[in-house]
């Protein structure tokens, strides 16, 4: 075989088809002609994005179907689509920490994490605008709540979770209670939010009178949130322990209780804080449940069981909503924007702290 | 397990054994206890406003004039939602699991869980402060070009602050929902089944429609409602972004409300009969959801012990 019919057979191979650097080429035509068209409506990133994102679209596929043919075109259109999902579904993404970060920042100060909002009126904002002080007045109080309120409802949560995942596992069987417990879980992760801490609400306007607002009650209605959550990852985790550790314990004579609680419970540990942390980062950002569960104050209660209480959340939403000078709603919105910011980086913190968790504390496989 | 933990199971193993499995036990009975007693207290604290004169009710003709454009708007929403989440999530979920390069899926696969870690209050604030300002822009040209169209009817909201900035805001926020689920019912795709369309000549696409989807169907179906359920009961982002009111056909004026929104904005300062209102329509979003998740959750049963014969 001569090196001439090699190469006649690779073009053969490669005849109708695209080059690869055809769909560069395609793209930076629909970047241009994207600018021109944007140009004519008002030229602004949005536009020259839609416009250039239709031609590149109807040009590069119009392009396959000539020289690859119908079928081609089809499967290349797919392609585009589905990166192009992938593409937008990142722009709320990335506008949504660039904006917290670059709105958050400038009001992320010592003062900010370490005062309260108590004494702060109008009067204070308006002078601290007219004057060009900083903004006073902070978060300390709403931090104080979120790590309260969030600790409570941990601490009701995981016993109950734990255990029922226990349960469901190690007692369960098959029956029609399992079942039911399994899938009511199920239902109870997609309860509104909102419908929960109604619920906590009603609960306690029944026994201790209406109105009662406390950091318990909001407590209450986050665990309602969690325990479900809590039940599903440990559920998980006690799931994939293998057998054989349980037979070996059962083989030594150890009974079944101790068996979960010596050697089930620490193989799975590392999974289940992991889940425990994933579930506490869900509630920690919820607002719904705290504004009907626990008021809203502006200053400093340590007690869970008398007096309104602020969180991270419910502050950046009375500061938006209702600004604490509605003449000059700048102080506000630097404050709920640095809590937004507080409140993400504890989100992510509590995230990255479960991956390590998982990582870290996972049973060593191989010995 | 050293011999320490044998011996000193030797006295206390019988009723230890009885007490923890007591415990487990009391444990998940509990679970199903709150979620019976979630109904019937709000059962129990709506009741009033069965037995009150239509005249006190807001609104002023009785509960069922009151609930029924705030039950609409809800669905409304939710319904904008859904139609943009669930084709960009199945998009999502597909580059995932057959579209980007194998070492770095993983990676792209946390990064749309992130959209899921931030906090509902924090997207209801960047769509009062920076989504609706630029889509207002928007709705101005919607409402001169296509205002014909009733949905697009004029005049168009200055702020932006419309159901269908909410609608958008909801569908960033359930679009991890629906994306995680449909990756992982797209990762169970039968390798089989994927390679024999492929080596009987089907290009990517072809692959996807014919051994990819009909797989996941009833997945991608559960994924939506799941979503739904979440766009449904979802409070914060609405409560700031929709500019509320009476209930109209435009998506892009002021107006509508959501049942969660009208119970966050109202609830603090409720008392007596408006209390009992706002319970009762809490109650109605409870059933609602209920509904919508248990299906879900049936669906997705099902389609478990399809699955396990495969």
């Amino acid at each position: 075989m001569t090196s001439a019919t090699l190469a006649r057979r690779q073009s053969h191979l490669t005849k109708g088809k695209l080059p690869s650097y055809a769909v560069w080429l395609v793209l930076g035509a629909a970047l241009v002609f994207g600018a021109a068209a944007a140009s004519l409506v008002g030229f602004s990133a949005v536009s020259w994005g839609l416009f250039s994102a239709l031609f590149f679209l109807l040009a590069a596929t119009a392009v396959t179907a000539v020289v690859e043919g119908g079928r081609k075109a089809t499967d290349s259109l797919a392609t585009y689509l589905v990166y192009g999902a992938f593409i937008v579904a990142l722009l709320p993404l990335l506008s949504v920490l660039w904006t917290v970060l670059e709105r958050g920042l400038p009001g992320l100060s010592y003062d900010f994490l370490f005062t309260s909002l108590n004494g702060v009126t109008g009067a204070v904002d308006n002078a601290s605008v007219a004057n060009g002080t900083p903004v006073l007045g902070g978060a300390y109080h709403a931090v104080v709540g979120t790590l309260q309120i969030t600790l409570w409802a941990t601490a009701i949560s995981v016993p109950i979770g734990l255990l029922a995942a226990v349960y469901l596992v190690e007692y369960g069987t098959g029956g029609p209670l399992t079942r039911a417990i399994t899938f009511f879980v199920d239902v109870m992760t997609g309860i509104p939010s909102i419908v929960a801490g109604l619920f906590a609400a009603a609960l306690f306007g029944l026994l201790f009178g209406p109105g009662t607002r406390t950091g318990f009650v909001a407590a209450v209605a986050l665990s309602v949130l969690m325990i479900p959550v809590v039940v599903r990852s440990t559920e998980e985790m006690l799931k994939i322990v293998p057998n054989e550790l349980r037979e070996a314990a059962y083989a030594l004579g150890v009974r079944k209780w101790r068996t979960i609680t010596k050697v089930v419970i620490p193989t799975a540990i590392s999974g289940i804080a992991s889940g425990v942390t994933l579930a506490i980062a869900r509630v920690i950002g919820e607002t719904a449940p705290i504004l009907v569960t626990a008021g809203f104050a502006s200053a400093i209660n340590w007690n869970v069981f008398s007096g309104w209480m602020s969180t991270l959340p419910t502050l950046i939403y009375y500061q938006i909503l209702t600004p604490t000078s509605p003449t000059n709603t700048d102080p506000s919105t630097q404050r709920a924007w640095a809590a937004a910011l507080l409140l993400i980086l504890m989100v992510m913190l509590l995230n990255l702290a479960a991956r390590l968790i998982a990582r870290m504390f996972a049973p060593k496989t191989s010995r | 397990m050293s011999t320490t933990t044998l011996t000193e199971t030797r006295g206390a193993g019988q009723s230890g054994d009885k007490i923890f499995s007591g415990a487990t036990l009391a444990a998940g009975c509990l679970i199903l206890a709150v979620l019976f007693s979630v109904a019937m207290f709000l059962l129990v604290q709506a009741l009033p406003v069965a037995g009150a004169d239509p005249a006190e009710i807001t609104g002023g003709e009785g509960f069922s004039t009151y609930i029924f454009p705030i039950v609409i708007g809800t669905v409304v929403a939710a319904a904008i939602a859904l139609l943009i989440a669930t084709p960009l999530g199945i998009g999502v979920a597909l580059f995932i699991s057959h579209y980007a390069p194998r070492r770095l899926a993983q990676s792209f696969g946390y990064v749309i869980d992130l959209l899921a870690a931030i906090p509902s209050v924090v997207y209801g604030a960047w769509g009062y402060a920076v989504l609706a300002p630029e889509l207002a822009k928007g709705y101005a040209w919607l409402a001169e070009n296509l205002g014909w169209i009733p949905i697009f009817e004029g005049p168009a909201s200055q702020t932006g602050r419309t159901m269908l900035t909410a609608g958008i805001v909801l569908a960033v926020m359930v679009l991890p929902i629906i994306t995680s689920l449909s990756r992982e019912i797209f990762l169970q795709t039968p390798n089989l089944h994927e390679e024999a369309a492929l080596a009987m000549g089907a290009t990517r696409w072809e692959m996807i429609r014919m051994a990819v989807l009909p797989f996941a169907r009833p997945g991608i179906i559960s994924a939506a409602m799941l979503g739904l359920g979440r766009a449904l009961g979802e409070t914060m982002a609405v409560a700031l972004v929709l500019s509320g009111g009476a209930l109209t056909a435009s998506l892009i004026a002021s107006g509508n409300q959501t049942i969660a929104a009208e119970i966050a904005l109202n609830f603090p300062e409720a008392f007596g009969l408006r209390l009992s209102e706002l319970i009762a329509a809490g109650l109605v979003l409870f059933v609602i959801t209920l509904a919508v998740n248990m299906v879900a959750r049936w669906i997705i049963t099902r389609h478990k012990e399809f699955s396990g014969a495969n």
